[in-house]
C-alpha cells in the first residue's frame, strides 16, 4: 500500500502553511492603512456604578445568530447593568417554542426581573404567566408593541414597526420617489413585513416586494441587480437591515441603475456609506435604547417603584432618521458599535 | 472524451484510456444518440437547457447580455462550491460544514488582517491555512473513526457556527468584522477574487472564469488523472479499492481538503467584494452545494458522477433562482417556485437517464 508519501504530505502541509505566513508576518506585511490602529482612537464612556444590592436580569431575545442589530441590544442591556450594579443573563433562540423555554430557564433561576421580546406572543403567553405568579416582573421590548398590554408586563420600549414604516414611506414621498422595491431578507417574517406594509400605505408611488437569501450575500446581490434590471422604472431600493442596504448599493452599480438606497436600521458601515452618499438614508429604531431601558426599567421598578410609560403606554425608541444632515454626530457612536 | 466517468469498478493505478474496447459480447454496441444520452451529465444539461428556454420565452429582460451576467454569477459562487463538494460525494461522502466554512475562512482573513493591521495577503495565506486543516480535520475524523460523514461534519458544521460567533465577538466586539477597504493588498486581492471585466459592453464578475477554470480543471484530473480514477474506486468500493492499492486515506482526507480550499475561495470572494463579513451568514447554503452536485448528476451512494454535471446543476439554480425575479412572478410564490423548478428540472434529467440506460 502506498502511504507513505501521501501522509507526509498531510502531516507537513498545515505546518507550511502556517509558516509560510508567519514569515509573511514577520517580514513586515503590516498595513500601512486602516487596521486596528486607526480604530484605537475612539474608547467607551463609562458611566458611575450604582450602590444597590445585586440583582440578576434575564434579557431573552428572538435574535438570530450573528445579527449586527441583535448585538447592539445586548451592548446597551449591558451597559445598563452595568450601571445598575446587575447581573445580565443574556439568550436567545429564534424559534418561539426555545425561546420560551429560555424564559422558563431564567424563571427556574430566580432571577429577580425579565425582558423580553414578543416576536411570535401567543407562544410566551403561558411562560409569561409563569413568571407573574413566580413574582418576576416582565418587560417587553423590541416586538409585541400590540400584546404587552394584554400579556400584563411592565412597560414595552421599541418601535411600532407599522409606524416606523409609515415614516419611511412619508420621509420618500419628500424624495420624488416614483416606484420603489421593498427587499425582505427573511420570508415570513412578521415584523419585516410590517415594514414593508408600512412603506406601501404612505407611499404615494408604487411598491413592490422583493425576497432574497439573507444568508448568503452574493446571492443577494445579484437577485437585487436582476430586480433592478427586470423592471429599470425602480428608482429607490429600500432594504430592511444594514448590511442589506450596503450590498443594495452595489446591485444598483452592477445594473447600471440610477436607483437611490434607503434602509432601516444602522450599523458603523452603513453610517459611512450615508455619509459618502451611497445610501440616502437610514431609520433607526434604536436598538442600543431598548436594550439599556428594558434593563434599566427593571432596575427603577425594584429600587423605586417606577413605571416606564406609566404601564399604560409603550416607550418608542424609534423611527428616528439618519441622514446626511446629522449623520455625522451618528458617526462617532456608531463606531464603537453601539448605533 | 472515453466513457470512463461511468468508471464503476475501474480500480487500477493507471488512468482510464479509451484504449481497445472489449467487446465480449455482454454489452451491444448501441446508437450514438443513446450512448451519449446515458452519459450523467446530459440529463442535467437538457434540465438546464430547458430552464434557459424557458425563461427566454417569459422573461424578456433575460434576453439582455447582462442578465445572463448576473445569473451566471450567482451561478459561479454556488457552482465553485458545488465543484469539489461533487468530487467528495463521487468519493462517497459529503460534507455539511461547507456553507459555514466559507464565512469562517472570510472571518479569518478579516479579522487577522485588521486586528494586526497586516497586509491583507497574509490574512487571505492563514485563511487558505484554516481552510485546508478544517478539511483535514473533517477527513482524518471520518476515515480514523469510521463513522458516517452526515455526522462528523454536522458536528463540525455546529463548531464552526459557533467559533465564528463567539470568536469574532470576542476579537471585533461586534458580530460583524470591521471594514478592511483601506487596506494594503486590498485592491490586490479584489482583483483576484472579486473584479469584473468587461465584454462586449457586459460586465462579467470574474468567478465566472474561475469557475469554468476550475471545472475544466476538476474534469482533467476526473477523467485523466491516477487521482481521478481513485476517487471513482474509494467512492464506489471501498474496501476493493484498499486491496488493489489505492490510498483510501489519502484520498478521502484531500478531498475534504478540496472543499476546505473551495470555501477558502468563495470566503475571499465574499469579504473582497463586501469589505465586511457578517459571522452569522453561510447556514443552508451546504444544502444548495449538494443540491447542485446531485442535480448534475452525482450520486447520493459514491462512486459516480461528473465535474461538469455540477457546473449545469449550479447553473440551472441560478437560472431559476434569478429567472422568477427577471420575470416579475410574484414573490410570495418564490421559494414554491423555485422548488417546483427545480424538482422539474431533475425529473427530466431522471427521465433521460433511464430512458437512455433502458435495455
Amino acid at each position: 500500500m502506498d502511504r507513505s508519501s501521501p501522509s507526509r504530505f498531510r502531516r507537513t502541509a498545515p505546518f507550511v502553511a502556517v509558516a509560510a505566513a508567519a514569515a509573511l508576518t514577520l517580514a513586515g506585511c503590516a498595513s500601512a492603512h486602516g487596521g486596528k490602529k486607526a480604530e484605537e482612537a475612539a474608547q467607551n464612556a463609562s458611566a458611575g456604578k450604582a450602590n444597590t444590592p445585586r440583582m440578576t436580569v434575564a434579557l431573552v431575545t428572538h435574535q438570530a445568530p450573528g445579527d449586527t442589530f441583535w448585538d447592539t441590544v445586548r451592548k446597551g442591556a449591558e451597559a445598563a447593568a452595568a450601571k445598575d450594579n446587575i447581573k445580565l443573563v443574556y439568550s436567545s433562540d429564534p424559534n418561539a417554542g426555545n425561546q420560551a423555554n429560555l424564559v422558563q430557564n431564567a424563571i427556574d433561576q430566580k432571577v429577580d426581573g425579565i425582558a423580553v421580546t414578543l416576536a411570535k406572543p401567543d407562544a410566551m403567553k403561558s411562560v409569561i404567566g409563569k413568571a407573574q405568579q413566580a413574582g418576576i416582573p416582565v418587560v417587553g421590548l423590541n416586538s409585541g408593541l400590540s400584546d404587552w398590554k394584554q400579556l400584563g408586563l411592565l412597560s414595552f420600549f421599541g418601535q411600532d414597526e407599522s409606524v416606523a414604516g409609515e415614516a419611511f414611506g412619508d420621509k420618500l414621498n419628500t424624495t420624488g420617489a416614483k416606484k420603489i422595491v421593498c427587499v425582505i431578507q427573511e420570508q415570513g417574517n412578521v415584523g419585516l413585513t410590517q415594514r414593508c406594509d408600512g412603506v406601501r400605505k404612505t407611499f404615494k408611488g408604487t411598491t413592490e416586494t422583493l425576497y432574497v437569501n439573507g444568508t448568503d450575500m452574493p446571492s443577494v446581490r445579484s437577485t437585487i441587480t436582476a430586480k433592478l434590471k427586470q423592471d429599470n422604472s425602480i428608482d429607490t431600493v429600500v432594504t430592511l437591515g444594514a448590511p442589506f442596504a450596503l450590498t443594495a448599493a452595489q446591485s444598483v452599480g452592477d445594473a447600471g441603475s440610477k436607483a437611490k438606497v434607503a434602509t432601516f436600521d444602522l450599523n458603523k458601515d452603513l453610517v459611512k456609506a450615508v455619509q459618502n452618499g451611497s445610501v440616502e438614508f437610514a431609520v433607526d429604531q434604536q436598538p442600543y435604547l431598548q436594550g439599556y431601558l428594558a434593563v434599566d426599567a427593571l432596575w427603577l421598578y425594584k429600587n423605586n417603584g417606577n413605571y416606564s410609560g406609566g404601564g399604560v403606554q409603550p416607550v418608542l425608541t424609534g423611527p428616528a432618521f439618519v441622514d446626511k444632515s446629522n449623520v455625522d454626530k451618528v458617526a462617532e457612536f456608531a463606531a464603537k458599535g453601539t448605533r | 472524451m472515453s466513457m470512463a466517468q461511468h468508471a464503476e469498478p475501474a480500480v487500477g493505478t493507471t488512468p482510464p484510456a479509451s484504449g481497445p474496447k472489449d467487446t465480449d459480447g455482454r454489452t451491444a454496441r448501441r446508437p450514438l444518440a443513446l450512448r451519449l444520452l446515458a452519459r450523467p451529465e446530459v440529463g442535467v444539461f437538457l434540465g438546464a437547457a430547458a430552464v434557459l428556454v424557458f425563461f427566454l420565452v417569459v422573461a424578456p429582460s433575460v434576453r439582455q447580455g447582462s442578465s445572463m451576467a448576473t445569473v451566471l454569477y450567482q451561478s459561479s459562487t454556488i457552482g465553485i462550491m458545488a465543484l469539489p463538494v461533487a468530487l467528495l460525494m463521487i468519493g462517497g461522502e459529503f460534507d455539511l460544514s461547507s456553507g459555514v466554512a466559507v464565512i469562517s475562512s472570510a472571518l479569518t482573513a478579516s479579522m487577522l488582517s485588521y486586528q494586526l493591521t497586516l497586509n491583507v495577503w497574509t490574512g487571505v495565506i492563514v485563511a487558505l491555512a484554516v481552510s485546508l486543516a478544517i478539511g483535514f480535520f473533517n477527513g482524518w475524523m471520518v476515515v480514523k473513526t469510521g463513522l458516517p460523514s452526515f455526522l462528523i461534519t454536522l458536528g463540525t458544521f455546529l463548531i464552526l457556527q459557533g467559533v465564528n460567533l463567539a470568536v469574532t465577538k470576542l476579537v471585533t466586539g461586534n458580530v460583524a468584522t470591521d471594514d478592511i477597504s483601506d487596506m494594503d493588498g486590498f485592491n490586490q486581492a479584489r482583483k483576484v477574487f472579486a473584479s469584473s471585466f468587461d465584454v462586449g459592453g457586459v460586465q462579467v464578475k470574474i468567478t465566472v472564469v474561475w469557475w469554468l477554470v476550475f471545472a475544466a480543471l476538476a474534469t482533467w484530473v476526473l477523467l485523466r488523472t491516477r487521482y481521478g480514477n481513485w476517487i471513482f474506486a474509494v467512492g464506489g468500493n471501498k474496501e476493493s479499492a484498499r486491496a488493489v492499492g489505492v490510498p483510501v486515506t489519502f484520498t478521502k482526507i484531500s478531498l475534504f481538503m478540496l472543499v476546505g480550499f473551495g470555501a477558502w475561495f468563495v470566503g475571499m470572494h465574499n469579504l473582497f467584494s463586501f469589505n465586511t463579513v457578517q459571522s452569522g451568514e453561510g447556514i443552508g447554503n451546504e444544502l444548495i452545494y449538494i443540491a447542485a452536485a446531485v442535480i448534475g448528476g452525482c450520486l447520493l451512494t459514491g462512486g459516480a458522477g461528473s465535474a461538469i454535471g455540477p457546473v449545469f446543476g449550479a447553473f440551472m439554480f441560478g437560472m431559476v433562482n434569478q429567472g422568477i425575479v427577471y420575470a416579475g412572478w410574484n414573490p410570495d410564490w418564490f421559494k414554491a417556485f423555485l422548488g417546483v423548478m427545480l424538482l422539474g428540472a431533475v425529473l427530466i434529467n431522471l427521465w433521460v437517464q433511464r430512458t437512455a440506460t433502458r435495455r
